[in-house]
């Protein structure tokens, strides 16, 4: 479970993220959703320590991470996984490379035990025999799907993915969702996924937080969004043509 | 000679690492609990501090080797005046300072790019911006230390 509270962030005059509070159960896919801009995946780094916070706490059962020393964080480090926007694969290195490359620096594994657990993870998100190959050489979903295998190499506790579906066509969209639907339940870890693509909200958010101008303004699930009286949110639901004609059938 | 290396390495250490930094490759590394600093600048830093005495060295000995083939193929000199010219005065401590010196620039070249690097944020453009801070920045140091060297060691 991941606890953040009263985090708030400003970039010189700019109040980004002001007391945004919640909390993200084990076992689910939470979703934090937003128009853009809106400092969702500033709160993703802030909840990573990428990014410093004026204010705030984030804890992982129970673990305070932000004030504590640089040995402790990095210990909690090892336990997460992320997803970056790009992939954020290393150029210079093939697909199994990249993969292997926590099992490299952190862990004491023998070659064999490290080959074999890139082989499951490469097989898990669908690119079995694509290790030999330069992320420049494949495509913009396969990178997302090494950069999930990448980030559950360590078998993590905690799974972050920002914006897993942006730059992709809707059916690697929903494959990307359905993988890491799939990570989330087969592991049972706490997932948390930055997005403003409906169908991920409802197709996978089990919990689904909506920040609107940096500020926390409701929380609910995949079902309870479509009824919200929040009229914020309801603009930023019904901004999709499609859902726009289901409205009527959840008003009914 | 270091100058241009500040050109040829300065900017492909700024380039690489601020390219890094917006693909957020670095951000990727902190998040595995890696000390990205370490593990991205300190090979560069080391590899400059050991390698430009070298390159220095051959650059020294290409140049004296191009001068005799320059000297004796024109005609200008016998090969005998050539390397009695190059001995004439010849004083042993003179080698360390272009090692020493060039140690140091090394250094510098290597500290300032990956600084400017490291710290990129934005987009392409500020990778560019971040080269090219990184050459000149690293020149004016280089001529900086120059001075205090030569002041220094000779």
């Amino acid at each position: 479970m991941i606890e953040i509270k009263n985090i708030s962030k400003a970039f010189n005059d700019k109040v980004v993220l002001e007391n945004v509070s919640g909390v993200f159960k084990k076992g689910e896919t939470s979703l934090v959703i937003g128009a853009s801009g809106t400092g969702k995946s500033v709160l993703l780094k802030c909840m990573l320590d990428l990014v410093e916070p004026e204010s705030g706490d984030v804890f992982f059962d129970g673990r305070e991470f932000l004030h504590v020393s640089e040995n402790d964080r990095k210990d909690l480090r090892r336990e997460m996984g992320v997803l970056f926007q790009g992939g954020a694969l290393f150029d210079s290195k093939t697909v199994h490379q990249n993969i292997k490359f926590p099992l490299d620096m952190l862990t004491k594994m023998s070659e064999g035990e490290k080959n074999d657990r890139v082989e499951f993870c490469l097989h898990k998100v669908g690119l079995d025999g694509t290790g030999p190959r330069m992320p420049s050489e494949i495509s913009g979903g396969m990178k997302k799907r090494v950069g999930i295998a990448r980030a559950i190499v360590m078998n993590p506790k905690y799974l972050f993915c920002d914006e897993p579906n942006s730059g992709l066509d809707p059916l690697t969209s929903i494959k990307i969702d359905e993988l890491i639907k799939e990570i989330t339940d087969d592991f049972n870890i706490t997932t948390v996924v930055i997005t403003h693509d409906m169908n991920s909200v409802l197709s996978i958010g089990d919990n689904i937080m909506f920040l609107y101008k940096g500020k926390k303004i409701w929380e609910g699930d995949s079902t309870t969004i479509m009824t919200s009286s929040v009229k914020e949110l309801d603009e930023f639901v019904f901004s999709n043509h499609a859902l726009k004609k289901l409205r009527g059938e959840y008003s009914k | 000679m270091c100058v241009v290396l500040a050109g040829k390495v300065g900017s492909n250490i700024a380039g690489e690492l601020g390219t890094m930094r917006i693909t957020e490759q670095i951000d990727a590394l902190e998040v595995m609990g890696i000390n990205s600093a370490s593990y991205l600048v300190l090979p560069k830093l080391l590899a400059a501090v050991f390698t430009f005495p070298i390159l220095a060295i051959f650059s020294g000995f290409l140049g004296i080797f191009g001068g005799y083939l320059a000297g004796t193929l024109t005609g200008i000199l016998t090969p005998e005046q050539y390397i009695y010219g190059i001995r004439f005065s010849f004083i042993p401590y003179n080698l360390t300072i272009p090692i020493i010196k060039s140690a140091v620039f090394g250094f510098l070249i290597a500290t300032i790019s990956a600084y400017k690097g490291y710290h990129t944020r934005g987009g392409a453009l500020e990778v560019g911006k971040a080269s090219t801070a990184a050459v000149t920045n690293s020149c004016i140091a280089i001529l900086i230390a120059d001075y205090l060297l030569a002041e220094l060691l000779t």
